[in-house]
């Protein structure tokens, strides 16, 4: 997400985030912003901006200070005990095979 | 923003080796302050571009000669002014206000391409500048989807889709005219021998990549003296097998070397134009500065009662 | 088929969307801001795309085409109201113009959706559709002018002015309803004045259709474009 700063002149447009939909089941992504003195004009312009062509089945739009951004993920202990890669199981599947004859 | 593990190394010498490298930047990273004002430079002069550019257009909306062209240039040109939106969102993000920007542009200090600075004659130019400018404009934008600074290359993406239709449409308009009188046939040629040089200097002169500081923090990616060879590869032939002459005697392809060969371009009258002097340029930024002052009022009635 | 008459009122509302499709498309790069240049545009290309529809409806009646109606008329045959001719390179009187013209074109529009012909009533309810885009920017328009005082009186002032050509855009039988509309709506003090109606065309249509017609005219008819 960009700063809060860069608001027009006087200060009191906002930012509004827009999250389009493609195609009906897909997920919201993020497209871009446009700026609004308030949500009415905020959806007719994230309109014109992500939908005029018809590239969008729908649109969130959101003030910028509504966002969250959760950046940080500390993994300092390494845990792959609950993921995929945690798990080589072909040395113990070999030997369980040897032991049972079918391998 | 919160505080968070950084990817993206804060000194500018491990910050220039990580974009070098292909890295991303975020509008919430930490940047060098040179190439902050550099991307900023950049970026505002594509956004003053778009803008200036539905100048030369407009004007044939009303002229043009059936409704599905009407409706078409109406479309390219909102295209454009879209652009310039989305642009400046992206230079506003890196801390110069949309004013800014505007206040800059009309009052010359800040510069726009030069291809915008000339005057349209006749609806010929209407179809070689959606034709043959956006043409070499697009190569510019596709280059640009591997801009370091992430926002921008994002941006690009939209633009580089929306922009497609507009050199259809161009390519449209001159196949018709070529397939039509001799007069409309001569109002192409005329306006190719107009145009050819402003768009031969289009991409600017050659720089070496090692002297180009926007391609050493990966703004561009592509030097200037390729991009224009990438044009000529492309459009020459689709010039010459209309039946029209490239208004250059020296143009030829080296077939062995792959390299197009041409009369230097003027690089003086790029400078000129660029920084101000062209045909047209005091009439257009005359005619924003005047419809910027009018609507002044609208601005502040519309942010007065804003919530 | 539709009468002749239904035919006359097609073309009206043609000749008002491709005029008024101009006059929009005038603020493209110079609109308050770039967001209203962008929406602006879109509402410029949906009239002219309803003029295109209208046009393309009504030369099939006459065995014509669409671009010949739109752009091969004399000037004094086209059947435009004055209030779409009129140059106003302001903001106010644009915002003035558009509202007056939205709501006046909404009641007109709901008329034509109640045809016996179904394929006008067809097309008509499908620019109904597109033009609910257009009601909303008008009201949004008017709401923030009607907030400030100066964004009040500059919107008294130009709906003052064009008041006249906006009585002419409908006819007798519609007009009561939508002047009735106006005024519970705005509040301003309307006088009760004469309409310029659709006969009275502008100096200023000729002047817009020298330039609108000057390539087409410089081909032979029936060259392509």
């Amino acid at each position: 997400m960009g700063p809060e700063r860069g608001a027009g002149a006087g200060g009191v447009n906002t930012v509004y985030e827009v999250f389009r939909q493609e195609r009906k089941g897909q997920a919201f992504q993020h497209a871009g912003s446009v700026v609004a003195p308030d949500p009415a004009f905020a959806d007719v312009y994230a309109r014109e901006q992500y939908g005029r062509r018809g590239e969008s089945t729908a649109l969130w739009i959101v003030p910028r200070d509504a966002v969250v951004e959760v950046a940080d993920f500390p993994d300092e202990l390494g845990r792959n005990y609950h993921r995929v890669d945690g798990y080589s199981l072909k040395g113990k599947l070999k030997e369980a095979r040897e032991r049972a004859g079918t391998a | 923003m919160s505080a968070r593990e950084q990817e993206v190394p804060r000194n500018e010498q491990e910050f220039l080796h990580y974009v070098q490298e292909g890295g991303q930047v975020e509008a919430s990273d930490w940047m060098p302050d040179e190439y902050r004002a550099r991307l900023i430079k950049f970026i505002e002069m594509h956004g003053n571009s778009e803008l200036m550019g539905v100048l030369p257009e407009r004007e044939w909306i009303l002229r043009a000669p059936t409704l599905q062209r009407k409706l078409a240039l109406t479309a390219k040109v909102q295209d454009e002014v879209g652009h310039a939106q989305l642009i400046y969102r992206v230079v506003e993000d890196l801390g110069k206000s949309r004013d800014d920007c505007l206040a800059d542009l009309i009052s010359g200090k800040s510069k726009f391409h030069n291809v915008f600075h000339y005057p349209t004659k006749t609806w010929g130019d209407v179809g070689v500048i959606a034709w043959l400018v956006d043409a070499a404009a697009i190569i510019s934008q596709k280059a640009l989807l591997k801009c370091s600074y992430a926002p921008y290359a994002r941006i690009m993406k939209k633009i580089c889709w929306e922009e497609s239709f507009h050199i259809l449409h161009g390519r449209d308009v001159i196949l018709t005219m070529m397939n039509g009188t001799e007069e409309q046939r001569e109002l192409v040629q005329e306006a190719l021998d107009r145009w050819w040089g402003p768009l031969m200097q289009f991409h600017g002169n050659p720089i070496a990549p090692e002297q180009d500081p926007t391609l050493t923090w990966r703004i561009k990616s592509q030097p200037n003296d390729d991009a224009r060879q990438q044009f000529l590869d492309g459009y020459v032939p689709q010039i010459r097998e209309l039946g029209l002459t490239v208004p250059d005697p020296e143009l030829r392809k080296d077939e062995e070397t792959g390299r197009w060969h041409y009369t230097e371009p003027d690089w003086d009258e790029l400078k000129t134009v660029v920084t101000g002097h062209g045909p047209m340029t005091e009439e257009r930024l005359g005619f924003r500065r005047v419809s910027r002052e009018e609507t002044e009022w609208v601005r502040s009635a519309v942010l007065a009662q804003a919530a | 088929m539709p009468e002749r008459r239904d035919l006359d009122r097609l073309l009206e509302v043609a000749d008002d969307e491709l005029i008024l499709g101009w006059r929009d498309s005038e603020w493209t790069g110079i609109a308050p801001f770039l967001e209203e240049d962008v929406a602006f545009s879109s509402i410029a290309q949906n009239e002219i795309g309803h003029a295109r529809a209208l046009y393309e409806l009504v030369a099939r009646e006459l065995g014509t085409t669409a671009d010949e109606l739109a752009l091969d008329r004399r000037p004094d045959e086209y059947r435009c109201a004055p209030l779409v001719e009129l140059r106003r390179l302001e903001w106010a009187r644009t915002i003035a113009r558009h509202w007056l013209y939205e709501t006046a074109d909404e009641i007109r529009i709901a008329a034509l959706k109640g045809s016996d012909d179904p394929e006008v009533a067809g097309l008509a309810a499908k620019i109904d559709r597109e033009e609910a885009y257009h009601r909303m920017h008008a009201e949004m328009w008017v709401d923030r002018l009607l907030a400030t005082p100066e964004g009040r009186e500059k919107l008294r002032e130009a709906v003052e002015e064009l008041w006249p050509y906006a009585l002419g855009v409908l006819d007798d039988e519609l007009r009561p309803r939508w002047v009735e509309r106006v005024r519970a709506r705005l509040g301003f003090d309307l006088p009760d004045v004469e309409p310029v109606t659709r006969e009275q065309h502008t100096e200023e249509l000729r002047e817009l259709w020298e330039e609108m017609t000057m390539v087409r005219r410089s081909a032979p008819a029936g060259a392509s474009w």
